[in-house]
């Protein structure tokens, strides 16, 4: 301690030029306001300001209470982790999770029955699904691949993450772009691209944000004490990677004013609709796919406690998974003006993933050889086994739809919606709440989760609203497809548009059923991840011998 | 440059390239010597610290 206060305390490059940053673009954002061409613009430029000064206000806060010297790499000779932005992260996620799954129920509710729009504009549909589509996708998926990132790259690597405000910024500054993007499709700004629908300013944010999470991420491997790169880091950062590439290649927008939210692509026609596809299907295959794989490939063998079934599988899945998935974009563009070759091509590519999909798929379930016991008696790991068999399930039924043949029943009917939940509940959010589960006994400290009862209950909950929410999409997909292309005797379309949706009514209402099991059962997660944060488990608990069950 | 040699690239020099890239990366995974390294790259995430 004498030692520690014979340094003088300064403030360091890092704390003294983010605060300059930050002052800076707080006035940029108070002129942007002033000057702004509509009050929802306006808006965001004074949450831009607001969310600046706090920024300086935290770090000049953080620098009165902090040491002199700077935080120690190593403590013992053991590496002194930085956990706090994980779990900011992991209770981001189940925060953005359970709202996002909300409002999936909210627009399921709406699709059955429509007096739920309430005539409102910020309650409509078109509203809300992109409100819904982010929140799950990028805020609760999003913080559960930076939670799980930062925690699997610092315990693969036996290193401390690198940077010091960095990786706060990378988080905060992620969740933020998040209440931007969110508040701004509540007040209908949007550059109405599926999956991309923020503007350009909070894209220019996002940029940013997302190189510093390259940076922090390649900085700390770069620090490993680990010679070798473990398998989930190499899947993180093809996952960073790409989507930065998919993110920059997609925004390519010049604003109209800088005063103004509304911006116009420089792509035009057929290439903006191919740009967009590329970007939209490797947002499944990079952000939805690779990144959570990282997480299978971390905390199954963690969970299970036996390493991977194949490790040489995994680089051969690794490679072929990055070399295939980038291809197969055009099959959201069958029988469109893209030229018939790239409908092709888009195709072919995503038959060949079947590949490495399946063999990913097989890694991870083979990793329970001579562990399949534990299924019975450890839900968290029951969980992430099935989110495995899921990944298979709609890795299987994916290609299958992209058959030109399949297509031309399947396109724009209720069959792509269930596929896509098939995968975004069963394989992503499994996966991701079987990691929250591994984690956040870990990162507080805990020796065990609160109830494990409490698991089983979300766990068989959210299987049966799965179940339900795909098997009523089938059903109602295949129906609709099949009254679009009904024909009369003389060549008429045999049903009108509104027939169709009357036919799909008693399944909307299944579907919105099977929503509500799912969001019961992240309720039940939320408050057993609450109680097992408050509960007095200290970890030195766990070190005692346990009874095993009589079989 | 074109719309055609930049298709021709891809096609022939592109294909090759990514193509023998892949052989390289079948090779290494499957090289008997890197069992080794492997099987302790397998062990990393198990391992107490």
């Amino acid at each position: 301690m004498a030692q520690q206060a014979s340094i003088n305390k300064t403030l360091t490059i890092g704390e003294g030029g983010t605060i300059i940053a930050f002052i800076a673009l707080a006035v940029f954002s108070i002129i942007v306001a002033a000057k702004a061409w509509t009050p929802e613009y306006a808006f965001h430029a004074y949450l831009f300001a607001a969310g600046s000064v706090a920024v300086v206000f935290v770090i000049f806060n953080r620098y009165f209470s902090r040491d002199a010297a700077p935080v120690p790499q190593e403590i013992n000779g053991k590496p002194n982790y930085n956990m706090g932005p994980v779990k900011f992260a992991t209770l981001a996620a189940v925060f953005w999770g359970i709202a996002g799954f909300v409002v999936g129920l909210v627009i399921a509710l709406q699709l059955a029955y429509p007096a739920l729009n309430f005539d409102l504009p910020w309650t409509n549909f078109g509203r809300l699904r992109p409100l819904h589509t982010s929140a799950v996708i990028f805020a609760f998926g999003g913080n559960v691949l930076l939670a799980t990132s930062f925690y699997v790259v610092q315990r693969t690597c036996h290193a401390r993450l690198a940077g010091d405000i960095a990786p706060w910024f990378v988080i905060l500054g992620y969740n933020f772009f998040i209440v931007i993007a969110g508040t701004g499709y509540l007040l209908g700004i949007t550059q109405s691209k599926e999956y991309a629908e923020p503007e350009w300013y909070a894209d220019l944010w996002l940029t940013i944000v997302w190189v510093t999470y390259l940076l922090v991420f390649l900085a700390t491997l770069w620090k490993r004490k680990e010679p070798h790169i473990y398998v989930a880091n190499w899947f993180y950062l093809a996952f960073i990677v790409t989507i930065a590439l998919l993110h920059l290649g997609n925004n390519a927008t010049i604003p109209v004013s800088i005063y103004s939210s509304k911006s116009y692509i420089i792509w035009s026609g057929v290439q903006d609709a191919m740009v967009q596809w590329w970007y939209g299907h490797n947002a499944v295959g990079f952000f939805l796919t690779a990144g959570f794989l990282a997480i299978m490939y971390y905390f199954i063998p963690k969970r299970a406690d036996r390493p991977v079934y194949s490790y040489r599988l995994s680089i051969v899945h690794f490679w072929a998974l990055i070399f295939i998935y980038i291809w197969a974009g055009p099959h959201h563009l069958h029988y469109t003006a893209l030229p018939d070759w790239a409908q092709t091509l888009g195709m072919v590519f995503s038959i060949v993933l079947w590949m490495p999909s399946w063999g990913g798929m097989i890694n991870g379930l083979m990793t329970l050889q001579g562990a399949w016991d534990k299924l019975r008696t450890d839900p968290v790991l029951r969980m992430m086994v099935v989110s495995v068999a899921f990944y298979g399930m709609s890795t299987f039924e994916g290609p299958l739809m992209s058959i030109k043949a399949v297509n031309s029943l399947s396109h724009y009917t209720d069959w792509t919606i269930g596929h896509v939940h098939s995968g975004a509940l069963g394989w992503v959010a499994y996966v991701s709440f079987g990691a929250i589960y591994c984690l956040v006994p870990w990162l507080w400290d805990r020796s065990r989760l609160y109830s494990l009862r409490l698991v089983n209950w979300h766990f068989w909950l959210s299987t049966l609203g799965i179940v339900l929410y795909i098997s009523a999409m089938w059903v109602s997909g295949i129906l609709q497809g099949l009254m679009w292309r009904a024909y009369t005797k003389l060549g008429f379309l045999e049903y009108s548009f509104i027939e169709t949706s009357e036919a799909m009514h008693p399944f909307y209402v299944i579907r919105a059923i099977g929503g509500a099991l799912f969001v019961i059962g992240s309720l039940i997660m939320a408050y057993n991840i609450w109680m097992t944060i408050r509960s007095p488990y200290a970890a030195g608990e766990a070190k005692r011998p346990q009874l095993v069950p009589a079989e | 440059m074109t719309y055609q040699t930049l298709a021709n690239f891809a096609q022939t020099w592109g294909l090759l390239g990514f193509m023998s890239l892949f052989g390289l990366v079948l090779f290494y995974a499957l090289k008997p010597s890197n069992k080794k390294i492997f099987d302790e790259a397998a062990r990393i995430p198990l391992e107490k610290d």
